[in-house]
């Protein structure tokens, strides 16, 4: 179960750069080595260039045909109507209110399990205790679990606290499988840390949670970030649990992306549907490009979710 | 009154870390029984505990779509990883030739797993659209009997699939490949100049093999990624045309949602769990024999 303990350190060898001088003159493999790049390149940013495009472009543009080609007749109302009156069904309110909902289980789920997951960590690091290996190895195998094969008790588990279809029932669901990889990456960030320091503090007669507090949190901000960007990214592109455990006011804005575009009534609006495809997509997005070599990070570590 | 206070201060860590208990045991060893359980009685719209035995698992082998599920996640899964491992390398490779700009690259090749399965799935359902995509604009261009519309062919759905899963993940990969590469001895690199071994030979037949750790992370991830596969799938195709692209993730959330059927989908759950303990148990011996290997030098 050493996957990810091979993984920190490769995360963060990630951001190094080649060694050596960069050869300056430029030979026909150079040119082949940016040809094969840049063909790379644009592979990954067609369907982003596509999307765009798409959203800004009239219905009767669309159905000539020219997906790659730049809008002749440029509109922003398919990201008026897909924010706020785009139909799901009979309901016609756009992606705005999938929007609110993802903010509002995102932003307490993200805390929750990252503070939680912190506080494993910390435990399992600087208060071995007999038994916390066991429990720390059934936690881990949950990173590798098919959701599937725990969804159903967790339904019944929620139904009986009267907790399922409701937005703490899915912000507990989130919690529950944020945490193996989110104490995963605590624990090993806090076995690369001094252990000195904290022996110096436990001395000086600082307890459990105080040493967790004063000491250990303070040291911790850099995998703190990490943590947060992981479980943001991860809990706002959820689509399984949310469309399991959400409940229909709650609906994640991926599950109400997906009523929309996959409706099978009416006809479809391409540009409705891509401009509501780049909403969904801007949180994400936007913490990937701020975040940048954090994030890099984080995917080492935590691509063990799915 | 310090002896409580001892007593105490031992029952703090547990107290801390009992949400990782709570859901060690009670997520992943009693929901897993239970799931388990379930799938040996005929659970149908609520839990029941008559037992019936192996009857769902003989049913589930003689469901159609149970086995269209089998066969998808194979061809699906075989594919994603030679394409992912391929061209995640490749990638690797050239963007560990001193280039310009390597960081824009890197960024450009990673930023499709920021983003959900679900718009990676709508995103290219449009760009694969027989009307309107790819397909019209070739032969808008004079390719006129130009065909690659994937998702609306039975005998080609899962391909659809595979190209969005592979652009979703691929940057993974390569990170991943990358950081190995980087890790390697710089001697290595001089002594293959001095034997005057072309780059290629090196990086295929004496790099990739030192890298294998990383590679066998990537592995590792991309199988556990394929077992879960269902975002995608839902958004890409919702399991079509008719049970062509079907895969056994969706298949189990179907018996429990719209089916009403909970213990042959329990039953499905626990075959897709089968193959993720025989991994882990693989990964697990190969740590132990690693670990036995390296312990004459460790400490």
């Amino acid at each position: 179960m050493t996957t990810t303990h091979a993984l920190a350190p490769a995360a963060a060898r990630g951001v190094a750069h080649a060694r050596g001088a960069r050869p300056r003159r430029l030979t026909p493999a150079r040119v082949g080595v940016y040809a094969f790049l840049i063909v790379a390149a644009l592979f990954f940013l067609a369907p982003l260039y596509v999307m765009v495009v798409t959203s800004l472009k009239t219905m009767e543009e669309i159905r000539l045909g020219f997906l790659f080609g730049l809008p002749i007749d440029l509109t922003f109302e398919p990201w008026t109507r897909a924010w706020a009156t785009a139909c799901t069904g009979l309901d016609c309110s756009g992606i705005s209110p999938g929007f609110w909902n993802s903010v509002k289980i995102t932003v307490p789920s993200v805390i929750i399990s990252v503070a939680l997951s912190a506080l494993n960590g910390y435990a399992l690091s600087f208060w071995r205790y007999r038994g916390a290996n066991l429990f720390f190895g059934l936690l881990l195998f949950g990173a590798f679990v098919p959701y599937q094969a725990v969804i159903y008790p967790l339904i019944i588990f929620e139904r009986e606290l009267g907790l399922f279809a409701s937005l703490p029932g899915i912000i507990l669901i989130h919690t529950i499988f944020g945490m193996p990889i989110i104490t995963l990456l605590y624990r090993n960030y806090f076995a690369a840390l001094p252990e000195d320091l904290f022996r110096a503090a436990r001395v000086d007669g600082a307890g459990f949670w105080m040493a967790f507090f004063r000491i250990v949190m303070p040291m911790s901000v850099p995998i703190t970030i990490v943590a947060v960007i992981l479980q943001t990214t991860g809990i706002w592109n959820d689509f399984l649990f949310g469309s399991v455990f959400a409940g229909r006011e709650n609906m994640p804005m991926t599950v109400q992306l997906n009523n929309i575009v996959n409706s099978t009534t009416g006809t479809r609006e391409y540009n409705v549907n891509m401009a509501a495809t780049i909403l969904t997509a801007a949180v994400p997005l936007a913490v990937y490009f701020v975040s940048g070599r954090w994030f890099v990070r984080g995917i080492a570590a935590g691509a063990v979710k799915g | 009154m310090a002896r409580r206070s001892m007593r105490l201060s031992r029952l703090n860590p547990v107290i801390g870390s009992s949400p990782m208990i709570a859901v060690g045991l009670g997520v992943y060893v009693i929901g897993i029984a239970f799931s388990i359980l379930l799938s040996f009685t005929d659970s149908k719209l609520f839990a029941s505990f008559d037992f019936v035995g192996l009857q769902q698992y003989e049913r589930l082998w003689k469901t159609s779509r149970w086995l269209v599920s089998v066969q998808n996640i194979w061809v699906f899964g075989v594919l994603v990883i030679l394409f992912q491992m391929t061209l995640g390398y490749l990638l690797a490779v050239f963007l560990d030739q001193r280039i310009r700009q390597e960081d824009t690259f890197r960024t450009i090749f990673l930023y499709p797993f920021s983003m959900s399965l679900v718009v990676t799935g709508l995103v290219w359902q449009w760009m694969l659209d027989p009307n309107l995509g790819i397909t019209a604009t070739v032969r808008r261009l004079g390719w006129e009997d130009f065909e690659f519309a994937p998702l609306v062919r039975q005998d080609q759905a899962i391909f659809g699939l595979v190209l969005g899963n592979v652009w979703n993940g691929v940057g993974v990969t390569m990170a991943i490949m990358l950081a190995g590469l980087r890790g390697v001895d710089e001697e290595i690199w001089k002594a293959s100049r001095v034997d005057g071994i072309p780059a290629w030979r090196t990086y295929l037949f004496i790099v990739l093999p030192m890298i294998r750790g990383a590679v066998l992370t990537a592995f590792i991830l991309q199988c556990t990624q394929i077992v879960r596969v269902y975002d995608l799938v839902v958004a890409m195709t919702q399991g079509g045309p008719g049970v062509a692209s079907q895969m056994p993730a969706v298949f189990v959330i179907e018996h429990l949602q719209n089916r009403q059927n909970v213990a042959l989908g329990m039953a499905a759950a626990t075959m897709m769990l089968v193959p993720v303990v025989v991994l882990l148990f693989i990964k697990a011996m190969a740590d132990y024999r690693a670990v036995r290997r390296a312990g004459a030098v460790r400490p």
